[in-house]
């Protein structure tokens, strides 16, 4: 099995949480499995059988996108950031520090989703109303906070980053 | 960090000590502790609902390059079940499947492209057999016995009554009685059912990585189903997103994992997809109820008779006790004296239902409250003013043994009259809008543990050593609620010591004591109050040093947390050195923080199985919910909810407003949307599209009041506060609903078209011939 898909395999060659990477990829190869499985970066969730819940959202170019509906080869020369490339000099980022201390994460399953996809937001619309923030997180699914804190946080981050921390 | 100087942070609002790895992506959770070399597990299912198996023929599969273990039925002859006198479920099914997708075969092999192609290549002959979806198909005369134990498919029949309902519903004024159904729900936690099985055959151990909410559980049914000694089994709980019940139980994922790494001689990951994970399900049943009501004219409730039927499901689960809850939780809320319950919990061939947060209680609530809300419309009278009719007055014991030492409810039905502006709004909004109104209640904890095995309720352990850490080692499962949180305010708060010098170690049988689990909201009040004796303990042991070291007498140290001193003018000990002292005695200090429930909270002996609804503390809340209806298109919008929960004490503020504000949510998803559904057995509603969860643009903004009753035996006074908010949203929505356009839902989940035919009927009605709509029937 796996030498049949190998002989299907291309060079991926990204930049991945600010770092170049080069890598072998079958071209059947989910991003979602390839940031989790191959790299090892296993911040990016599975929460559903493909593209019903965002837990699995990361950045690609700064849009936020789902990686288990793309192919690690579909985003070749792009730049991808996941959770784990938030935190600036080991300090969290406005969003992750919004989550943290407003409570908008309790079991934290959905959080790298919410998170990547609420950094998407600030990135593209610094000061947004909560009628945005509910548009942006629309398609992220949370079982545990019913998103009341998870808007808060959103709103609490975004003033964070009109103080000037990296979103 | 809202933390005061001296360490104490109890009532304040506290983040989780684990946030910071939740929003970097360093939390680890069961699929990802990926290894090299670990084997891929998938499982095969039975295509069949109910069937007599005649052969699982493996031998294609184990042909397969790569495939390292299969597993079957033959391999385990053992049963488990979180109910210890119901143990009827084998890891993978022997004899006979009895539910669409119950697990017959597993596969063990190199990458999951080879153990799914092996699946492929597993073959299953049968003899189908009759099968039964509904309630009312199981029990029919002549249906085949899904288990040979429960010939009438009766999984349990549940039946008292205290008082007598005849003599109360004469001494009515008004009585009424309705049916009620509610869909099956599932508790659809984000992460998928996964487990990470390692077996060292050199050493005859297994260790197993699960997402549960009670390792010891799990720990139990390992040595049960591999029959091996319990000593050389080892249970981590990772990161767990979420439970609400379904991984109170030892489920078949992480059993299967074990059996499959023994085979193979390794480590196998077993992740199942979200389709498999809504199968092995232990959600919420099916129910239907019928429920009377008696109700003098100032609203005082008579008699309650109340019948209850649970699709349980193809196997036993926890089905006893949620049948018993769903009678014993009938009281403990208001003060009822003539109540006759019969419940009935149901086998057939859909998958098996569990604890869904709220356990029993929350079909029975909407029941109740919607019935109460009717008849004070009919009566004239405030549905407030018939709750306050009804309260009761603590301290006192219910008719069924039920030790009620603190009820903030009076103070939650006023605090949501007055947030909500229920005087001056309600019956004034515009058309299409209005406001309901209900009540709900919970436990603290079962107050036996499900293994009765004569220990405390809840043990914890504290470590001290020379770098003047304390190190918290709890058994308890933090899945998300942030349990853990508060085990290191508490011990905090005794020792008057700031969260950064404490620290916690859960999760791993290993290292900590055995919990009971992280279910029915019992780990504040147990664990919490076990923490504070380990924490009191630490604390004589540290005044001790202080009291030599300074050569005083014990009662004369003041303990200031960093600071340890001999009176006012002493200039004292740090911290550091109290600790060195002490540690002069015995090196290393550890202690050990018990708690066991009194037995004035066990329940009684009225009527067999009464014991289940005893807890030391129960928890209340009242809610306000307003909806606008759209007639044109049957859409029903939340546009607010108020809610206040009594947890005694708030030990966060900030968890507990996040515990109510996700209850109350989880309830609106039932109420509104959610509905597993099976087409002859089939899952049908298997993804999170069909199964529709409210998403951030469907959810209403929920203002959250905190009561405090001070609960006398709660850790600082707390009860629960994860659970008791969720049943109140149910009714209360129906209630506004019936408020806005007239037409009442005893039908669940209120989904768009059923307001919609509902509407559509009334309208018919009204322009034909003169007909009273007021009850929906949209089934």
């Amino acid at each position: 099995m796996i030498l049949e898909t190998a002989r299907m395999a291309r060079i991926l060659e990204l930049v991945l949480n600010g770092r170049r990477r080069f890598d072998a990829v079958p071209d059947n190869l989910l991003l979602l499995d390839y940031l989790r499985e191959v790299v090892g970066l296993t911040g990016t969730k599975t929460g559903c059988d493909g593209g019903e819940c965002g837990a699995c959202t990361v950045l690609v170019d700064d849009q936020p996108r789902l990686s288990c509906l793309t192919l690690a080869a579909g985003v070749n020369g792009q730049c991808v950031d996941t959770v784990e490339s938030l935190a600036q000099d080991g300090r969290l980022s406005a969003v992750q520090r919004g989550f943290h201390e407003k409570l908008g994460s309790q079991c934290g399953y959905c959080t790298p989703g919410f998170i990547m996809a609420s950094a998407g937001l600030l990135r593209r619309n610094p000061r947004p109303s909560d009628q945005d923030i509910r548009a942006a997180l629309g398609s992220n699914i949370c079982r545990c906070t019913g998103y009341v804190k998870i808007i808060e946080a959103v709103q609490y981050a975004a003033e964070l980053h009109a103080g000037g921390v990296a979103p | 960090m809202s933390e005061s100087a001296a360490g104490h942070t109890i009532g304040a609002y506290v983040p989780m000590i684990d946030g910071p790895e939740k929003v970097s992506g360093r939390a680890r959770y069961t699929a990802d502790f990926v290894a090299p070399g670990l084997l891929a597990g998938r499982i095969f299912r039975s295509p069949y609902s109910h069937a007599e198996i005649l052969e699982v023929d493996v031998s294609a599969a184990s042909r397969l390059p790569g495939v390292k273990a299969i597993v079957t039925g033959a391999d385990c002859d053992k049963t488990f079940g979180v109910l210890p006198i119901a143990r009827s479920e084998h890891p993978l099914a022997r004899e006979k499947v009895r539910y669409r997708g119950e697990p017959v075969a597993a596969v063990a092999a190199i990458d999951d492209a080879t153990a799914k192609h092996a699946l492929g290549l597993i073959k299953l002959k049968v003899r189908e057999l009759p099968a039964y979806y509904s309630s009312k198909q199981a029990m029919a005369a002549g249906a085949s016995a899904i288990h040979v134990h429960r010939p009438n498919n009766i999984e349990r029949d549940v039946l008292f009554e205290l008082g007598s309902v005849e003599q109360g519903f004469r001494e009515a004024d008004l009585v009424r009685e309705a049916s009620y159904d509610c869909a099956e729900v599932c508790q659809n936690q984000m992460e998928m059912h996964a487990a990470v099985a390692h077996y060292d055959a050199e050493r005859e151990r297994m260790t197993v990585y699960a997402s549960t909410q009670v390792p010891y559980y799990v720990h139990l049914m390992l040595a049960q189903i591999l029959d091996m000694d319990m000593s050389r089994i080892r249970v981590i709980k990772p990161h767990v997103g979420g439970g609400f019940g379904c991984r109170t139980e030892a489920l078949n994922v992480e059993l299967i994992a074990a059996l499959l790494a023994r085979k193979a001689g390794g480590s196998v990951r077993l992740m199942i997809n979200r389709e498999e994970t809504f199968i092995t399900h232990r959600g919420r049943p099916q129910t239907d109820i019928r429920l009377k009501l008696g109700m003098r004219k100032d609203g005082r409730i008579t008699a309650v008779e109340c019948e209850c039927y649970q699709r349980g499901g193809a196997h036993s689960g926890y089905g006893i006790v949620t049948i018993l809850y769903s009678g014993s939780m009938l009281y403990a809320i208001y003060d009822l004296h003539n109540v006759k319950y019969i419940g009935k919990r149901v086998l057939t061939n859909t998958p098996p239902c569990g604890a869904f947060r709220g356990h029993g209680t929350v079909d029975i609530r909407f029941a109740f409250e919607s019935l109460l809300d009717e008849m004070a419309s009919e009566l004239e009278l405030d549905p407030l003013a018939v709750r306050r009719a009804n309260y009761l007055t603590a301290p006192t014991f219910t008719d069924n043994d039920l030790m009620v030492n603190s009820y903030g409810l009076p103070q939650c039905v006023d605090w949501v009259e007055q947030a909500s502006g229920w005087r001056a709004r309600k019956g004034k909004l515009p058309k299409g809008k209005g406001l309901g109104f209900a009540c709900s209640h919970y436990i603290s904890g079962a107050s036996k543990p499900v293994n009765w095995t004569g220990e405390p309720h809840a043990t914890v352990k504290i470590k001290l050593d020379f770098d003047g850490s304390i190190v918290v080692l709890s058994g308890a499962a933090d899945i998300g609620q942030g349990s853990s949180t508060i085990l290191v305010q508490t011990v905090g708060e005794v020792l008057g010591l700031p969260l950064s010098r404490i620290r916690i170690i859960t999760g791993d049988s290993e290292v900590v004591p055995k919990d009971n689990g992280s279910y029915s909201s019992r780990v504040t009040f147990m664990v919490g109050n076990a923490a504070i004796d380990a924490a009191q303990n630490l604390k004589r042991v540290l005044v001790a040093a202080a009291a030599r070291k300074l050569e005083a007498n014990p009662e004369e140290i003041e303990c200031l947390g960093e600071l340890y001193r001999a009176g006012a003018q002493d200039k004292g000990l740090t911290f550091n050195e109290v600790v060195t002292e002490a540690l002069k005695d015995s090196g290393t200090i550890t202690v050990t923080g018990n708690y066991s429930t009194i037995p004035q909270s066990h329940g009684g002996k009225k009527y067999r199985g009464a014991a289940i609804g005893g807890t030391m503390g129960y928890s209340y809340s009242a809610q306000v919910v307003e909806v606008s209806v759209d007639e044109e298109t049957g859409v029903v919008n939340v546009d607010k909810v108020w809610v206040a929960h009594d947890c005694g004490k708030a030990l966060n503020r900030l968890s507990v407003e996040g515990q109510v504000q996700g209850s109350v949510w989880m309830g609106m998803g039932q109420a509104m949307s959610e509905e597993t559904a099976y087409h002859e057995g089939l899952l049908v509603t298997g993804n999170m599209l069909d199964y529709r969860v409210p998403t951030i643009e469907d959810s209403p903004p929920i203002e959250v009041g905190i009561i405090e009753s001070n609960d006398p035996h709660g850790p600082f006074g707390a009860k629960e506060a994860g659970e008791g908010s969720l049943a109140a949203f149910l009714p209360a929505l129906t209630n506004a609903i019936a408020d806005a356009i007239g037409v009442r839902f005893n039908t669940l989940p209120v989904t768009p078209d059923r307001v919609f035919a509902a509407l559509e009927k009334r309208r018919r009605a009204r322009n034909g011939s003169a007909g009273n709509a007021s009850h929906a029937d949209p089934r």
